[in-house]
């Protein structure tokens, strides 16, 4: 098959760090190829300078992340024909929030840190009383998501929130964090939750956007991870969070009115007590009432929203909340 | 063409611009619909950070509703489209689920069965309406102007359970219905990423940069305005451009940030007072009158 790359390349020992160029590759292909076959075919028959990292060829070893089409992949397990679209090129370039090293290269030393930012280890009490640790099936297979990971970085390649702030953890780390959390054998879940909750960069700062949902080669779903570090983190009893204060707030209007209150929530989140904040908020509501665009003073109420309300009901019994 | 109507809380909150350039808009496009008048808030994602189980129970109530009423769910929000599909992908999924659900709504005579659908009144444009009898509805030609799309994360992702694969035509519905107004696609990577609005109230620096990122862009390549089809994004995007432009040191905030059913208005040479255009925070006076500019055909 006929298919034309565009491939990104960065040179490092004639370009500024950020500085990039495109190349354009026209390949005739066996229908059958992955990307990675023809990045390999231009790095041996085209262009020898072009710098790939790659491994196992078999989606095992994380090593050909890269960006295809503006989305991160493994070119091992993509095929050339899932990304070509009619004439156009398929576009090629290293991963998106990790420096580049040359070309489709990039350092994986920030990743890395992140996860050590985690303390990715058992840490049990004390040493078991013979052999080994003994966890049973079935606290094991629930964890088996996160521990699918092999560490290729798309998620954090994706992340719109690492786009705009280098301390956010990450996707990758907080999948990691929460499979520890989660495994029996560790003594310091409350500690480890704490952290992840207090932390600058921490779990209330992801945005749920589900890019690393969709762009992850192994099903972790690392967001969903995410989503359950703030419910243990919440049933842990860390509340001091604008994060908990905000789901709280929100649970709480929907609970009551069956609808969102949005300027409850605004107030709330901010904390009562949080003066800088509720002048912003001020501010952009007194624009809005200029505009003629306030949110009802009284929230608007979904009709028998007494029904919403026992469902509410019924789920705190539920959990002994 | 008859929808069980879900405007969601923001159409009906903070964004009451939404509610009635949609409705003065399926009016024209000869939409009927029936306001859910009794269904709660998807939850937003947010409530499912505290408690999945129970915004699925929430959701399988709304889609049951529906199925009572015996029509299929047309909303106008990127995130109730993306909540409501994730709750309908999981329980379509497991019976057992859906079971456990339906037992909790069975006190208000509701069941649900799996026989509605969700559909964002962008796709319904597309897959009912149609593209030819969308454009016989407008009387301008938006020739020479730019929009950027920005579509919300939930009306993209998660692509399974928004079931991209049976409808292709999803993932570029925003381009499409641009270039049937007859304008240009001011294409650009931030389309698909998030708006910050879910952060705005936890981490506020960060939600603005997002912000500022995005408007600065499209403007920087050429949009002379933006078209989103989520209230959410909308809210952020208009609300605290200029906050974000400041935080961020770009120029003033200057991108118009219109509600996909306005776009369609104006198009259709509905009155921009009819649309809500003059509550935006970031002015529209400059693009409405532009587009009310061009002579109607009719």
């Amino acid at each position: 098959m006929q298919a034309n790359l565009k491939v990104k390349r960065h040179d490092p020992e004639t370009m500024l760090p950020g500085d990039s160029s495109w190349d354009d590759f026209e390949l005739d292909l066996h229908p059958q190829s992955t990307v990675l076959d023809a990045l390999i075919h231009v790095r041996e028959e085209v262009d020898p300078t072009l710098a790939l990292r790659c491994a196992c060829r078999a989606s095992i070893c994380g090593s050909c992340g890269m960006r295809v089409n503006g989305e991160a992949k493994l070119v091992c397990k993509t095929r050339l024909a899932e990304v070509v679209k009619d004439d156009e090129p398929v576009v090629i370039e290293p991963m998106g929030n990790q420096p580049v090293i040359k070309d489709l290269v990039v350092s994986l030393d920030p990743f890395f840190d992140k996860v050590r930012q985690v303390d990715p280890y058992l840490q049990p009490d004390a040493e078991p009383e013979s052999g080994e640790f003994i966890a049973s099936n079935d606290s094991m297979v629930g964890l088996l998501t996160a521990m699918n990971c092999i560490m290729c970085g798309a998620c954090v390649s994706d992340c719109t929130v690492l786009e705009v702030d280098a301390k956010f953890i990450g996707p990758a780390a907080l999948a990691k964090a929460w499979r520890f959390v989660e495994d029996p054998r560790d003594d310091v879940r409350s500690e480890r939750l704490r952290e992840l909750n207090d932390e600058d960069g921490g779990i209330w700062d992801c945005t749920r956007c589900f890019k690393c949902v969709e762009v992850c080669p192994k099903d972790v779903a690392p967001m969903q991870r995410i989503m359950e570090l703030r419910e243990a983190a919440i049933e842990e009893g860390n509340r001091n969070s604008p994060g908990f204060r905000h789901t709280n707030s929100f649970s709480k209007s929907v609970r009551k009115h069956g609808r969102l209150d949005e300027t409850r929530l605004a107030v709330e989140s901010a904390g009562l007590t949080n003066v800088p904040r509720l002048i912003d908020l001020a501010e952009i509501g007194l624009r809005s009432v200029m505009k003629g665009k306030l949110p009802p003073i009284r929230p608007h109420k979904a009709e028998g929203h007494e029904k919403i309300k026992a469902l509410f009901d019924d789920s705190e019994g539920e959990s002994g909340r | 063409m008859k929808f069980a109507f879900y405007p969601g809380c923001v159409a009906r909150g903070a964004g009451p611009e939404l509610f009635d350039s949609a409705v003065a808009v399926m009016d024209r496009l000869g939409i009927e619909w029936v306001e859910m008048k009794g269904a709660a808030c998807t939850g937003a994602g947010v409530l499912q950070e505290k408690d999945q189980k129970l915004g699925d129970t929430l959701n399988v109530r709304t889609l049951a509703m529906a199925e009572e009423m015996g029509l299929p769910i047309l909303t106008i929000c990127s995130t109730c489209q993306g909540v409501l599909s994730q709750a309908d992908y999981r329980v379509r999924r497991d019976a057992e689920y859906l079971k456990e659900l339906n037992a909790k709504i069975a006190d208000e005579g509701l069941s649900y069965s799996g026989n509605t659908t969700v559909k964002h009144l962008l796709w319904v444009l597309i897959e009912d309406v149609g593209i030819e009898r969308l454009q016989q509805t407008f009387v301008k030609e938006l020739a020479g102007i730019n929009f950027a799309p920005f579509y919300g994360c939930y009306i993209v992702r998660p692509s399974d359970a928004l079931m991209f694969d049976e409808h292709p035509d999803r993932q570029d519905s925003l381009e499409t219905v641009i270039e049937a107004v007859g304008a240009n696609v001011t294409d650009f990577p931030g389309k698909t990423a998030c708006c910050g609005f879910p952060i705005l109230f936890i981490n506020q620096r960060n939600s603005l940069r997002m912000v500022s990122n995005h408007t600065g862009t499209a403007r920087d390549i050429g949009a002379d305005a933006m078209v989103t089809p989520c209230p959410l994004c909308h809210l952020n995007l208009d609300g605290y451009q200029p906050k974000a432009r400041r935080q961020n040191r770009r120029d003033k905030a200057d991108l118009p940030i219109l509600h996909l059913p306005q776009l369609l208005g104006l198009a259709m040479g509905i009155e921009s007072k009819q649309l809500g255009l003059g509550k935006h925070i970031v002015q529209t006076k400059d693009i409405t009158r532009r587009i009310e500019a061009i002579p109607s055909a009719q």
